[in-house]
């Protein structure tokens, strides 16, 4: 009944590494950056969302109301500006670049915070509680969060697939230069995507701060591996691959912790490794490899 | 047409587009050396050459899509040379670039769809599209990753046409298509011309070229070796100026170019 | 008048190809009294500036290191620290086995370079932005193995033994001399190879990737070499962190901050030339003593700069330099001589970004 379990689980906090991973492949797949600082952007979304509560008193929910659009117009003026210079120089100045965002980013916020653990009070009293099927307990949080991410990713696919702006981040996605010639401006296309990706995860960095704590390192000793082992074990490329790869991570991570409860975070790195080596593909479509 | 009866051009008349001693380089390559041409409202002006002779860097830099060492590019009397790729199709330079270039994960439809979004007025829309390639209209949802080469170069022009240009570039559009596609693509011409449109080509196949075009210019290692109407050069003269053959004298406007 | 056409314009014997400039002789032995006098330093100067300089040491050759890898190779690698942490607990584990520390330092140089090889075979084939995200959960992966073994100190780590009985004067001077002799090595070493046929395939690798490998260059077995080289030079360094702190934390030594640390240093400085570590780790240094007392300030500075620095001077501070007067310390390129006019550098790098 612990294995049920702990699938259980594993299935539901995966939602949680989709909308982590979903702007990161979003990112990847459009501009073809990698973010090293995607996990750190989720931190500093929650610890604008714990300082906005903590000065204004606002509901919980409506930190996300104000975070939320406030990272994505960030990521829109980050990609404008720093990333596309870097995306102009070179893929090596990306990396470069943003692995400095990354290590600005954490020692900002340890600089201005403590390096102690902090969390998101849930608010809704029905939320801090669980139910039960048969003798596992589901707590009601993750149930919202993993519908949460579902919902996003529902929203992200409409988006793509038939808005004006879902046609062009795909059109710029396979052909920036045609995408030119047809008008279209494609530094505002990126930024756009960029807007999208920043957003998501931002969403997924507080729901993280509810679930879990927050400490300024836990962008890139959590979140980032886990948005980009969420991201290759689903295949880049799709966006429902994401959900996939977010429960297999989140799956093997629970079992992982059945067998040895410290051993949860290293069983997740080994099935990330394990897929880049065997299926850099992935499981479902598009490579890793040079 | 502002073309009089010898052959030369009317030099009165402002030229819809027009090229000034364009140098362009490729690394430490001058791709274009001190090219110039001008397009009139109406014509369709065909570049020729042998592969490497410059065509499609020209093209390219016409478009946007590459920086000019020096020299300019006039688009009804306004120096275009600074704009960016997007900038110029606002303003009616579109281009249907060598290789097709769709948009692989999208549909038929979507890709005329992107042609659309920043298009100008006028009288070209999907509808006109799917009415001039019969085809199109049943298979729109399909990817374009699917059709034939010539059924992708249909969709490419119907791409830039839905843009309204008023300058349509096309760029090799021959390439890896059978003789019998290729005429049927440039049969359709007039039609697009009686839209309104001028056209500028680039072409390898010169027979081809020769059919269609209402002015050529031949470019050889990046220089101009000959121009004029097709009814006034003969096929050694071309011949000559595309291979870059010595003893043949090529027709020149005086003033253009240096000895290849 | 082009390049072609000047060459291809005069007779044959007008040019000669070679390898440096006169300065280098001059540079050399500038080199080499720097590098005695700092050996004197344990004799003359307090065991704080010592222990500064061993830091400094320890950063000039991870900085090293990592352009090694990102400025000759390509290889942006965000897990060197793995290396770090193996170098530290390869001592460890011999200390704990009475070896004496600095007599384990090779041992863990080599132990190093030979843990490279599985690693790259895990991560070679990746393009870079796996690469680098792959480089970066193998170094947390390692990191999570080394901590379950208690005996090895677990997830608190241990002191390293193997210096009682020994004067604290003498393990200062020993712990010094093994970092300035673990910096000059790295330099040699990546002087040497850069020198020759490695550093021409690297450089045409550079240029132009598929044109190289046509012409027979073994482009796979050149940044394996780089990978495993920067293993081993990155477990030197680990090593000498283990016996200068005396102690082998695993969250310490596996940090990351030390990638961070050596891609700063090295981008500041200058990617792709050797002499832009050294001014990199300068900066560092100069940064870390200020500021000390602020924390995490340095690191923020540093990496604002260092994104600065890659956005806008791509070739760092040395690369500045460089530009205006010529000088090479390490020349690892080649000059035209055409007669006996100033000799003109031989575009060694690409313009493009």
């Amino acid at each position: 009944m612990a294995w049920v379990n702990a699938i259980i689980q594993g299935v539901l906090i995966g939602g949680l590494y989709a909308l982590f991973a979903c702007g990161l492949s979003l990112m990847f797949g459009v501009m073809k950056v990698v973010n090293l600082a995607h996990g750190d952007l989720a931190v500093l979304a929650g610890y604008f969302a714990i300082g906005i509560i903590a000065v204004t008193h606002v509901p919980v929910l409506w930190s996300f109301v104000i975070v939320v659009p406030l990272m994505a117009v960030l990521g829109y003026v980050m990609q404008r500006t720093i990333l596309q210079g870097a995306l102009d120089r070179s893929v090596l100045t990306t990396l470069m670049v943003t692995f400095g965002l990354s290590v600005v980013i954490e020692n900002g916020l340890l600089q201005f915070e403590t390096a102690n653990t902090r969390g998101i009070g849930v608010g809704l009293p029905l939320l801090t509680e669980s139910f039960s099927v048969g003798s596992i307990q589901i707590a009601y949080l993750l149930v919202v969060i993993f519908a949460t991410a579902v919902i996003v990713l529902l929203g992200l696919q409409y988006f793509l697939s038939r808005s004006k702006y879902g046609r062009l981040i795909r059109a710029v996605a396979d052909d920036k230069e045609a995408a030119q010639l047809a008008g279209a401006d494609y530094r505002h296309v990126f930024g756009i995507a960029a807007a999208i990706a920043f957003g998501t995860v931002a969403l997924g960095g507080i729901a993280y701060g509810m679930y879990s704590q927050l400490s300024p390192t836990t962008g890139t000793d959590t979140i980032l591996l886990f948005a980009f082992a969420a991201v290759v074990i689903g295949g880049l490329g799709s966006l429902w691959g994401t959900l996939l790869g977010g429960v297999v991570l989140g799956v093997a991570q629970q079992i992982g912790a059945q067998i040895n409860l410290s051993d949860e975070i290293l069983a997740g790195y080994i099935v990330f490794l394990a897929v880049l080596v065997l299926r850099p593909q992935g499981l479902i479509s598009r490579g890793a490899q040079s | 047409m502002t073309v009089s009866a010898d052959g030369k051009r009317a030099d009165s008349g402002t030229p819809l587009l027009e090229v000034r001693d364009l140098v362009v380089h490729h690394g430490q390559l001058r791709a274009v050396d001190a090219v110039s041409l001008r397009v009139l409202p109406g014509e369709v002006y065909a570049i020729i050459g042998a592969n490497g002779a410059g065509k499609s860097t020209l093209m390219r830099t016409i478009a946007g899509l590459h920086h000019p060492t020096s020299g300019s590019v006039l688009f009804d009397g306004t120096d275009v040379t600074g704009l960016r790729p997007e900038r110029r199709a606002a303003r009616g330079i579109v281009m249907v670039p060598e290789g097709r270039r769709l948009f692989g994960s999208l549909s038929v439809e979507e890709n005329l769809k992107v042609g659309a979004t920043y298009a100008r007025q006028g009288p070209w829309t999907i509808e006109q599209v799917y009415e001039m390639f019969g085809w199109m209209r049943e298979r729109r949802k399909q990817l374009t990753a699917q059709l034939s080469g010539g059924e992708q170069q249909t969709v490419a022009l119907g791409r830039a046409l839905v843009a309204n240009p008023r300058v349509l570039l096309l760029d090799e559009l021959s390439l890896g298509l059978a003789p019998v596609v290729v005429q049927r693509i440039y049969g359709m011409l007039p039609q697009i011309l009686a839209t309104g449109l001028t056209v500028l080509l680039v072409e390898q196949d010169v027979s081809q070229a020769l059919r269609v075009a209402s002015h050529i210019q031949c470019l050889l290692e990046g220089k101009t070796t000959l121009e004029g109407r097709p009814a006034d050069v003969t096929a050694d003269q071309v011949e000559a100026a595309y291979f870059g053959l010595a003893g043949a004298a090529p027709a020149r406007p005086p003033g253009e170019g240096s000895e290849p | 008048m082009s390049l072609a056409t000047e060459t291809t314009a005069r007779p044959a014997e007008k040019f000669r190809v070679t390898r440096s400039r006169r300065n280098v002789a001059w540079t050399g032995a500038v080199a080499l009294i720097v590098v005695v006098v700092l050996a004197f330093f344990p004799y003359i100067v307090y065991s704080g500036t010592t222990a500064v300089l061993v830091q400094a040491f320890i950063v000039l050759t991870l900085a090293s290191m990592w352009n090694l890898l990102a400025g000759y190779a390509g290889l942006v690698s965000v897990g060197q620290q793995a290396f770090v942490g193996l170098g530290a607990y390869f001592v460890l584990i011999l200390a704990i086995n009475g070896i004496s520390p600095f007599t384990a330092l090779p041992v863990a140089v080599i132990g190093s370079g030979v843990a490279a090889l599985p690693l790259w075979w895990l991560v070679s084939r990746l393009r870079s932005g796996y690469f680098a995200i792959a480089t970066w959960v193998l170094a947390a992966t390692v990191m999570l193995i080394i901590e379950k073994f208690s005996s090895i100190g677990g997830g608190t780590g241990m002191p390293l033994p193997g210096f009682s009985g020994m004067d604290p004067t003498l393990i200062t001077a020993y712990t010094y001399w093994a970092g300035l002799a673990v910096a000059v090595l790295a330099l040699a070493t990546i002087y040497l190879l850069l020198r020759g046929r490695l550093g021409l395939v690297l450089t045409a690798v550079r240029d132009d990737e598929v044109a190289a490998r046509s012409s027979g260059a073994r482009v796979g077995l050149a940044r394996m070499l780089v990978f495993v080289v920067a293993g081993a030079g990155c477990g030197a360094a680990g090593a000498v962190l283990a016996i200068s702190q005396l102690q082998v934390q695993p969250s310490a030594v596996f940090s990351v901050q030390w990638t961070a640390v050596m891609a700063f240093a090295t981008i500041i400085g200058g990617l792709g030339t050797i002499e832009g570590p050294i001014v990199g780790t300068v900066v560092y240094m100069v940064l870390q003593q200020t500021l000390a007392s602020y924390n995490a300030w340095y690191l923020i500075i540093l990496g604002l700069v260092a994104i600065f620095v890659a956005l806008f001077a791509r070739r760092g501070l040395w690369g500045l330099v460089d530009e205006r007067i010529n000088v090479r310390l390490f020349p690892v390129g080649y000059w035209l001589r055409m007669g006996e006019e100033r000799p003109r550098r031989l575009p060694a790098r690409p313009r493009r970004g």
